[in-house]
């Protein structure tokens, strides 16, 4: 027991005394960057935290926001949910997101799909090009496995676990939790269907511009990818996010495919109001 | 009995045995140990296939995590498919197939409307069989997830390129998924006419379970 603290107000000021501390990973409120793409306003920032290795975070997005992932240190792990904010049961859809663009491997220019045909975001730029629509998150199961742990309370937690907390604070539940996409971390097919991992680590600071073209929820758990092999790694993700304007008819990744062209049109025609 | 190619193979006793219409949806029961065959009555017919725990229907098939355990992406003979959970739903025990997908995911009138166009709008989807089917049961659209197309090929080539190819089925081929736990099984035995899953023809399916 801390003599000190025993009465409320010793409790209060120790308490308010951490104001002004700064951790590695934490957001910044209001939001700050000091490295905006040329032609970004600081006004328009919106968010700006560093997502800690083995932490997740959760936002809403509104249509038009820009969000730029930074991998800082070369070995994050983005495993990323959308879901349509006005109805959530609209969500990622990965298996139409490669069917439908004819694609395994999303990298600038691709769509995420939701499952009612429809565009929830696109991959504006790609400084990665090693991301992952096959493995999913790993589960509690996994983790134990691995690392003999995979507990939230626990020094390893599991990204599926990281993802139903963050949908959790959006009203969301097990249900709700789909397959993911994992950033980051990639993986490449052989003929003959084998995975093969592209767990890196990679060079720090690689990074990712989604542009959200629907008013989104966004999951994310930065967790070791679930075929990385090595000791417990993973390193801290950067998150920020801008306003930007809306999707334009003749935008280059709207117009680049007739599937890409449709799923825009039905998204315009879900804000035809 | 003895003159149906289809029950080669199978031992024990037979619990259940139903011809699946084209185009239509089905659900059963398979509890832990029993044995569901799947035969590809005339081939080329895509089946796509979901599961649940009958203890607990929050738990359900993940492809993803039954791809990251086996780290490929095609389903085989021992393939083990899991549940959201990590745990062991049923196992292919056997198959004469060279391989099934669990990729390629469900078609819908809403992805049709992106693969083919919006003409295709009024056309029946394996996502809404599987409406259909989880409706009766309390379930709803959100226990929709990514599922196994038995008899389905989906290649991917060495540049990315990915699609839903001619079946590798044939009349009479076979899968057999042998339950590790009890599990409601929803199918939707696929209606889809504008690629080659059900070579443009959709067509029966036969259930048979036994234990």
């Amino acid at each position: 027991m801390n003599a000190i603290l025993a009465d409320p107000h010793a409790a209060r000021d120790h308490a308010r005394a951490m104001e002004g501390i700064v951790v590695p990973a934490m957001p910044r409120i209001p939001p700050l960057a000091d490295d905006l793409p040329a032609g970004v306003s600081p006004e328009d920032l919106l968010w700006e935290e560093t997502i800690a290795g083995g932490g997740y975070a959760s936002r809403t997005l509104a249509r038009g926001t820009r969000l730029r992932l930074i991998d800082l240190e070369g070995d994050a792990c983005a495993s990323l949910l959308l879901f349509n904010a006005a109805m959530p049961t609209e969500r990622l859809n990965i298996a139409d997101t490669v069917k439908v663009q004819w694609n395994a491997y999303p990298t600038a220019g691709s769509l995420l799909l939701s499952d009612m045909g429809r565009v929830l975001a696109s991959i504006e730029a790609d400084g990665a090009g090693t991301h992952d629509a096959f493995c999913g998150a790993s589960n509690e199961a996994s983790n134990r496995r691995r690392y003999g742990d995979g507990r939230n309370s626990g020094a390893h937690p599991n990204a599926r676990d990281r993802l139903l907390l963050g949908a959790a604070k959006h009203g969301l539940g097990r249900r709700d939790v789909h397959p993911c996409i994992n950033l980051f971390k990639g993986v490449r097919i052989a003929a003959d269907g084998a995975i093969e991992p592209r767990i890196g680590p990679f060079a720090p600071g690689r990074s990712l511009i989604l542009r959200a073209e629907m008013d989104l929820i966004l999951v994310i758990a930065n967790c070791p990818h679930i075929l990385d092999a090595r000791p417990w790694s993973i390193t801290p993700l950067r998150a920020t996010a801008w306003r930007g304007p809306v999707t334009a008819e003749d935008d280059p990744i709207r117009t680049a495919t007739p599937e890409r062209r449709r799923a825009f049109l039905n998204t315009e025609d879900l804000y035809r109001r | 009995m003895e003159n149906d190619p289809h029950l080669d193979g199978l031992t024990g006793r037979l619990l259940h045995d139903e011809i699946v219409a084209a185009r239509a949806p089905w659900t059963h029961r398979v509890n832990a140990g029993e044995t569901l065959r799947i035969v590809d009555l005339e081939g080329n017919q895509a089946v796509d296939f979901l599961l649940y725990a009958a203890a607990d229907d929050a738990e359900r098939y993940s492809a993803q995590d039954t791809i990251a355990a086996q780290a490929n992406i095609f389903l085989r003979t021992g393939s083990v498919l899991l549940s959201n959970e990590g745990r062991p739903m049923m196992t292919i025990a056997a198959t004469s197939v060279d391989h099934h997908d669990t990729i390629g995911g469900a078609c819908s009138c809403e992805s049709n409307s992106l693969r083919y166009g919006h003409h295709t709008k009024a056309q029946h989807s394996c996502v809404d069989n599987f409406l259909e089917a989880n409706l009766r049961h309390g379930r709803g659209k959100r226990d929709i997830v990514s599922n196994v197309n038995f008899f389905m090929n989906v290649p991917i080539e060495a540049d990315g390129a990915l699609g839903i190819v001619d079946g590798i089925s044939a009349p009479g081929l076979t899968v057999d998924l042998r339950a590790e736990m009890d599990v409601i099984v929803v199918v939707s035995n696929c209606p889809q006419i504008n690629n080659p899953c059900n070579g443009f023809n959709p067509t029966p399916v036969r259930m048979i379970v036994t234990a």
